[in-house]
Protein backbone atom coordinates (compact mmCIF):
# COMPACT_ATOMS: atom_id res chain seq x y z
CA UNK A 1 0.00 0.00 0.00
CA UNK A 2 2.65 2.46 0.68
CA UNK A 3 5.11 1.30 -1.94
CA UNK A 4 1.95 2.02 -4.47
CA UNK A 5 1.64 5.56 -2.74
CA UNK A 6 5.00 6.34 -2.93
CA UNK A 7 4.63 6.09 -7.12
CA UNK A 8 2.21 8.87 -6.21
CA UNK A 9 4.79 11.43 -5.49
CA UNK A 10 6.07 12.11 -8.81
CA UNK A 11 2.44 12.96 -10.12
CA UNK A 12 1.32 14.76 -7.49
CA UNK A 13 5.33 16.82 -7.53
CA UNK A 14 4.51 17.24 -11.51
CA UNK A 15 0.73 18.90 -10.36
CA UNK A 16 2.60 20.95 -8.03
CA UNK A 17 4.94 22.34 -10.18
CA UNK A 18 2.00 22.77 -12.99
CA UNK A 19 -0.01 24.48 -10.65
CA UNK A 20 2.67 26.42 -10.15
CA UNK A 21 3.29 27.84 -13.50
CA UNK A 22 -0.41 28.20 -14.52
CA UNK A 23 0.02 30.79 -11.61
CA UNK A 24 3.15 32.56 -12.39
CA UNK A 25 2.41 33.10 -16.28
CA UNK A 26 -1.11 34.13 -15.67
CA UNK A 27 -1.22 36.08 -18.77
CA UNK A 28 -2.30 39.49 -16.36
CA UNK A 29 0.94 38.61 -14.68
CA UNK A 30 3.47 41.75 -14.80
CA UNK A 31 6.22 40.49 -13.38
CA UNK A 32 8.10 43.18 -12.99
CA UNK A 33 5.69 44.62 -10.85
CA UNK A 34 6.43 44.87 -6.87
CA UNK A 35 4.65 45.21 -3.96
CA UNK A 36 5.28 48.19 -2.23
CA UNK A 37 6.84 48.38 1.18
CA UNK A 38 5.49 51.00 2.41
CA UNK A 39 1.75 49.36 2.33
CA UNK A 40 -0.20 50.41 4.96
CA UNK A 41 3.24 52.96 6.92
CA UNK A 42 2.91 56.64 6.64
CA UNK A 43 3.72 58.70 3.41
CA UNK A 44 7.26 59.71 2.87
CA UNK A 45 6.90 63.39 4.10
CA UNK A 46 7.28 66.02 0.93
CA UNK A 47 7.56 70.35 0.86
CA UNK A 48 7.49 70.25 -2.77
CA UNK A 49 7.20 73.64 -4.66
CA UNK A 50 3.67 73.71 -6.50
CA UNK A 51 3.61 74.14 -10.62
CA UNK A 52 0.81 76.64 -10.40
CA UNK A 53 2.20 78.77 -8.09
CA UNK A 54 1.31 79.38 -4.72
CA UNK A 55 1.78 77.40 -1.23
CA UNK A 56 4.04 74.55 -1.46
CA UNK A 57 2.61 71.06 -1.62
CA UNK A 58 3.05 69.35 1.52
CA UNK A 59 2.52 65.63 2.41
CA UNK A 60 0.88 66.98 5.49
CA UNK A 61 -1.80 69.30 3.35
CA UNK A 62 -3.09 65.97 2.00
CA UNK A 63 -3.95 64.38 5.09
CA UNK A 64 -7.67 64.48 6.19
CA UNK A 65 -8.64 63.10 3.04
CA UNK A 66 -8.35 60.21 0.78
CA UNK A 67 -6.37 61.08 -1.51
CA UNK A 68 -4.90 60.00 -4.82
CA UNK A 69 -1.21 60.88 -5.57
CA UNK A 70 -0.15 60.18 -9.33
CA UNK A 71 3.49 60.36 -10.13
CA UNK A 72 4.21 61.80 -13.47
CA UNK A 73 6.32 63.03 -16.69
CA UNK A 74 5.94 64.97 -19.25
CA UNK A 75 8.67 62.32 -21.21
CA UNK A 76 6.74 59.52 -19.94
CA UNK A 77 5.13 57.62 -22.80
CA UNK A 78 2.92 54.94 -20.76
CA UNK A 79 2.14 58.49 -18.71
CA UNK A 80 0.31 59.68 -22.06
CA UNK A 81 -1.63 56.50 -22.35
CA UNK A 82 -2.92 56.87 -18.91
CA UNK A 83 -3.91 60.29 -19.30
CA UNK A 84 -7.60 59.66 -20.37
CA UNK A 85 -8.09 57.36 -17.27
CA UNK A 86 -7.02 60.20 -14.75
CA UNK A 87 -8.72 62.81 -16.61
CA UNK A 88 -12.29 60.53 -16.31
CA UNK A 89 -11.18 60.18 -12.69
CA UNK A 90 -11.07 63.65 -12.07
CA UNK A 91 -14.37 64.59 -13.99
CA UNK A 92 -16.37 61.82 -13.73
CA UNK A 93 -15.76 60.02 -10.71
CA UNK A 94 -14.84 63.17 -8.75
CA UNK A 95 -10.92 61.39 -7.33
CA UNK A 96 -9.25 63.93 -5.51
CA UNK A 97 -6.21 63.67 -7.89
CA UNK A 98 -2.47 64.91 -6.64
CA UNK A 99 0.03 65.01 -9.54
CA UNK A 100 3.92 64.60 -8.77
CA UNK A 101 6.01 65.59 -11.65
CA UNK A 102 8.45 63.51 -11.38
CA UNK A 103 12.32 64.39 -12.54
CA UNK A 104 10.73 66.68 -15.44
CA UNK A 105 10.76 70.46 -15.70
CA UNK A 106 8.03 72.55 -14.87
CA UNK A 107 7.61 74.12 -18.63
CA UNK A 108 7.73 70.79 -19.91
CA UNK A 109 4.70 69.40 -17.41
CA UNK A 110 3.26 72.22 -17.78
CA UNK A 111 2.83 71.96 -21.59
CA UNK A 112 1.85 68.25 -21.73
CA UNK A 113 -1.04 69.32 -19.33
CA UNK A 114 -2.29 72.12 -21.15
CA UNK A 115 -2.26 69.78 -24.15
CA UNK A 116 -3.82 67.05 -22.87
CA UNK A 117 -5.73 68.17 -19.88
CA UNK A 118 -5.22 68.84 -16.47
CA UNK A 119 -6.53 66.02 -14.18
CA UNK A 120 -5.31 67.34 -10.59
CA UNK A 121 -6.40 69.35 -7.99
CA UNK A 122 -2.30 70.62 -7.61
CA UNK A 123 0.70 69.85 -8.54
CA UNK A 124 3.86 69.21 -6.77
CA UNK A 125 7.36 69.56 -8.50
CA UNK A 126 10.41 66.45 -7.80
CA UNK A 127 12.53 68.37 -9.52
CA UNK A 128 15.49 65.69 -8.65
CA UNK A 129 13.44 62.77 -7.83
CA UNK A 130 14.17 62.33 -4.11
CA UNK A 131 10.32 62.54 -3.07
CA UNK A 132 9.62 59.35 -5.97
CA UNK A 133 12.63 57.80 -4.12
CA UNK A 134 11.54 57.93 -0.80
CA UNK A 135 8.19 56.45 -2.04
CA UNK A 136 10.18 53.97 -3.76
CA UNK A 137 8.81 54.61 -7.10
CA UNK A 138 11.25 52.67 -9.75
CA UNK A 139 9.20 54.03 -12.88
CA UNK A 140 5.89 56.10 -13.77
CA UNK A 141 3.51 56.31 -14.01
CA UNK A 142 2.94 54.99 -10.56
CA UNK A 143 -0.11 55.95 -8.24
CA UNK A 144 -0.92 55.83 -4.66
CA UNK A 145 -3.97 55.87 -2.55
CA UNK A 146 -3.69 57.35 0.57
CA UNK A 147 -5.69 57.19 3.63
CA UNK A 148 -7.02 60.27 5.79
CA UNK A 149 -4.01 59.91 8.47
CA UNK A 150 -1.84 59.58 5.02
CA UNK A 151 -1.09 56.09 4.95
CA UNK A 152 -0.32 54.38 2.35
CA UNK A 153 -3.23 51.51 1.59
CA UNK A 154 -2.95 51.01 -2.41
CA UNK A 155 0.22 51.49 -4.75
CA UNK A 156 -0.63 50.43 -8.60
CA UNK A 157 2.62 50.15 -11.10
CA UNK A 158 2.65 51.48 -14.67
CA UNK A 159 -0.67 52.82 -16.44
CA UNK A 160 -4.35 52.90 -14.35
CA UNK A 161 -5.70 49.84 -16.41
CA UNK A 162 -9.81 50.16 -16.45
CA UNK A 163 -10.63 46.96 -14.61
CA UNK A 164 -8.39 47.86 -12.12
CA UNK A 165 -9.95 51.43 -11.63
CA UNK A 166 -13.34 49.54 -11.56
CA UNK A 167 -12.32 46.14 -9.64
CA UNK A 168 -9.59 48.02 -7.15
CA UNK A 169 -9.05 51.38 -7.46
CA UNK A 170 -12.67 52.72 -6.79
CA UNK A 171 -13.67 49.68 -4.16
CA UNK A 172 -11.34 51.05 -2.10
CA UNK A 173 -11.59 54.52 -2.42
CA UNK A 174 -15.44 54.06 -1.50
CA UNK A 175 -14.14 52.04 1.53
CA UNK A 176 -11.49 54.37 2.86
CA UNK A 177 -13.77 57.16 2.75
CA UNK A 178 -16.63 55.19 4.73
CA UNK A 179 -14.34 54.74 8.00
CA UNK B 1 44.80 46.33 -38.71
CA UNK B 2 41.73 44.79 -37.87
CA UNK B 3 42.82 42.47 -35.39
CA UNK B 4 43.69 45.63 -33.10
CA UNK B 5 40.63 47.11 -34.10
CA UNK B 6 38.94 44.29 -33.03
CA UNK B 7 41.07 44.01 -29.76
CA UNK B 8 40.26 47.58 -29.18
CA UNK B 9 36.08 47.22 -29.59
CA UNK B 10 36.66 44.37 -26.81
CA UNK B 11 38.34 46.16 -24.73
CA UNK B 12 35.80 48.96 -24.47
CA UNK B 13 32.70 46.79 -24.62
CA UNK B 14 34.39 45.28 -21.54
CA UNK B 15 35.12 48.17 -20.33
CA UNK B 16 31.84 49.72 -20.60
CA UNK B 17 29.96 46.57 -18.93
CA UNK B 18 32.24 46.84 -16.34
CA UNK B 19 30.86 49.57 -14.52
CA UNK B 20 28.54 52.17 -14.97
CA UNK B 21 29.87 54.62 -12.47
CA UNK B 22 30.62 57.80 -13.86
CA UNK B 23 33.66 59.75 -12.86
CA UNK B 24 31.94 62.53 -11.54
CA UNK B 25 29.48 60.07 -9.12
CA UNK B 26 32.77 59.31 -7.45
CA UNK B 27 33.78 60.00 -3.99
CA UNK B 28 37.20 61.51 -3.14
CA UNK B 29 38.07 59.56 -0.18
CA UNK B 30 38.87 56.03 -1.70
CA UNK B 31 38.16 54.31 1.03
CA UNK B 32 34.56 55.40 1.03
CA UNK B 33 34.51 55.09 -2.63
CA UNK B 34 35.79 51.27 -2.37
CA UNK B 35 32.72 50.80 -0.10
CA UNK B 36 30.03 52.71 -2.56
CA UNK B 37 31.15 50.67 -4.88
CA UNK B 38 30.70 46.85 -2.95
CA UNK B 39 27.80 47.93 -1.76
CA UNK B 40 26.48 48.92 -4.82
CA UNK B 41 27.25 45.56 -6.39
CA UNK B 42 24.53 44.05 -4.76
CA UNK B 43 21.86 46.19 -5.20
CA UNK B 44 19.31 45.55 -7.46
CA UNK B 45 18.65 48.02 -10.26
CA UNK B 46 14.54 48.12 -10.07
CA UNK B 47 14.48 49.25 -14.15
CA UNK B 48 16.97 46.56 -15.34
CA UNK B 49 15.59 43.67 -12.37
CA UNK B 50 18.72 41.56 -13.29
CA UNK B 51 21.61 43.84 -13.01
CA UNK B 52 23.03 45.54 -10.13
CA UNK B 53 23.35 49.12 -10.19
CA UNK B 54 26.95 49.34 -9.60
CA UNK B 55 26.47 47.96 -13.82
CA UNK B 56 23.38 49.40 -14.91
CA UNK B 57 23.48 52.58 -17.38
CA UNK B 58 19.47 53.44 -16.13
CA UNK B 59 18.56 56.75 -15.12
CA UNK B 60 17.37 55.12 -11.34
CA UNK B 61 20.48 53.34 -10.57
CA UNK B 62 22.23 56.48 -11.33
CA UNK B 63 20.07 58.44 -8.59
CA UNK B 64 20.49 55.25 -6.18
CA UNK B 65 24.31 55.34 -6.53
CA UNK B 66 24.60 59.31 -6.24
CA UNK B 67 22.28 59.07 -2.91
CA UNK B 68 23.77 55.73 -1.30
CA UNK B 69 27.26 58.01 -1.68
CA UNK B 70 25.54 60.81 0.06
CA UNK B 71 24.66 58.62 2.78
CA UNK B 72 27.94 57.37 3.42
CA UNK B 73 29.78 60.58 3.30
CA UNK B 74 27.22 61.49 5.86
CA UNK B 75 28.48 59.07 8.08
CA UNK B 76 26.22 55.88 7.79
CA UNK B 77 27.72 52.49 8.32
CA UNK B 78 26.94 49.87 5.61
CA UNK B 79 24.46 48.80 7.24
CA UNK B 80 22.71 51.61 7.79
CA UNK B 81 23.01 53.00 4.28
CA UNK B 82 21.71 49.69 2.74
CA UNK B 83 18.38 49.72 5.07
CA UNK B 84 17.99 53.35 3.82
CA UNK B 85 17.49 52.29 0.52
CA UNK B 86 15.60 49.07 1.14
CA UNK B 87 12.92 51.12 3.52
CA UNK B 88 11.79 52.29 0.29
CA UNK B 89 12.17 49.47 -2.10
CA UNK B 90 11.94 46.48 -0.05
CA UNK B 91 14.39 42.73 0.32
CA UNK B 92 13.88 42.49 -3.44
CA UNK B 93 16.27 45.38 -3.98
CA UNK B 94 19.30 42.77 -2.63
CA UNK B 95 20.49 40.80 -4.90
CA UNK B 96 21.11 38.15 -2.10
CA UNK B 97 18.17 37.37 -0.17
CA UNK B 98 18.23 38.08 3.01
CA UNK B 99 18.34 35.30 5.71
CA UNK B 100 14.93 35.08 7.58
CA UNK B 101 11.47 33.23 8.36
CA UNK B 102 10.08 34.09 4.96
CA UNK B 103 12.94 33.19 2.61
CA UNK B 104 13.97 29.71 4.31
CA UNK B 105 12.16 27.95 1.78
CA UNK B 106 14.48 29.36 -0.63
CA UNK B 107 17.42 28.87 0.76
CA UNK B 108 16.84 25.48 2.27
CA UNK B 109 14.37 23.67 -0.67
CA UNK B 110 17.55 23.08 -2.48
CA UNK B 111 19.55 21.25 -0.42
CA UNK B 112 16.97 19.45 1.00
CA UNK B 113 16.00 18.66 -2.30
CA UNK B 114 19.22 17.44 -2.96
CA UNK B 115 19.74 15.24 0.29
CA UNK B 116 16.24 13.66 -0.70
CA UNK B 117 17.30 12.78 -4.33
CA UNK B 118 20.67 11.19 -3.09
CA UNK B 119 18.67 9.09 -0.16
CA UNK B 120 15.89 7.53 -2.99
CA UNK B 121 19.21 6.83 -5.15
CA UNK B 122 21.01 5.37 -2.53
CA UNK B 123 18.08 3.43 -1.57
CA UNK B 124 17.47 2.55 -5.20
CA UNK B 125 21.21 1.05 -5.59
CA UNK B 126 21.70 -0.73 -2.46
CA UNK B 127 18.05 -2.67 -3.38
CA UNK B 128 19.12 -3.41 -6.75
CA UNK B 129 22.55 -5.01 -5.77
CA UNK B 130 20.39 -7.08 -3.37
CA UNK B 131 18.37 -8.49 -5.88
CA UNK B 132 21.00 -9.57 -8.36
CA UNK B 133 20.61 -12.91 -9.64
CA UNK B 134 22.67 -15.86 -7.79
CA UNK B 135 26.10 -16.79 -10.05
CA UNK B 136 25.48 -19.42 -12.26
CA UNK B 137 25.38 -23.19 -12.19
CA UNK B 138 27.09 -25.80 -13.83
CA UNK B 139 25.37 -27.96 -15.65
CA UNK B 140 23.68 -31.23 -14.02
CA UNK B 141 23.61 -35.04 -15.50
CA UNK B 142 20.57 -34.68 -17.03
CA UNK B 143 21.09 -31.29 -18.28
CA UNK B 144 24.48 -32.34 -19.98
CA UNK B 145 22.67 -35.36 -21.64
CA UNK B 146 19.54 -33.11 -23.02
CA UNK B 147 22.41 -30.81 -24.29
CA UNK B 148 24.33 -33.54 -25.80
CA UNK B 149 20.99 -35.18 -27.64
CA UNK B 150 20.22 -31.48 -28.86
CA UNK B 151 23.37 -31.11 -30.80
CA UNK B 152 23.61 -34.93 -32.17
CA UNK B 153 19.95 -33.83 -33.56
CA UNK B 154 21.16 -30.97 -35.29
CA UNK B 155 23.99 -32.38 -36.93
Amino acid sequence: MLRKLFYLVPVVAFCALAGYFALALRPDRDPHELPSVLIDKPGPEFALPSLNGGDRVTSDGLKGHVVVVNFFASWCVPCREEHPMLMRLAEKEHVPLYGISYKDNAEDSRRVLQLLGDPYRRIALDRDGRTGFDYGVYGVPETFVLDKNGRIRKRFVGPLAADTVQNELLPLLQELNKS
Amino acid sequence: MKPLVAALLLALAVAGTAFAVEPKERLADPVLEARARAISQGLRCLVCQNESIDESGADLAHDVRVLLRERMTAGDTDAQAIAYIVSRYGDFVLLQPPMKPATYALWFAPPLLLAGVAVGVGAAIRRRAATRAPAETPLDSAERARLARLMQESE
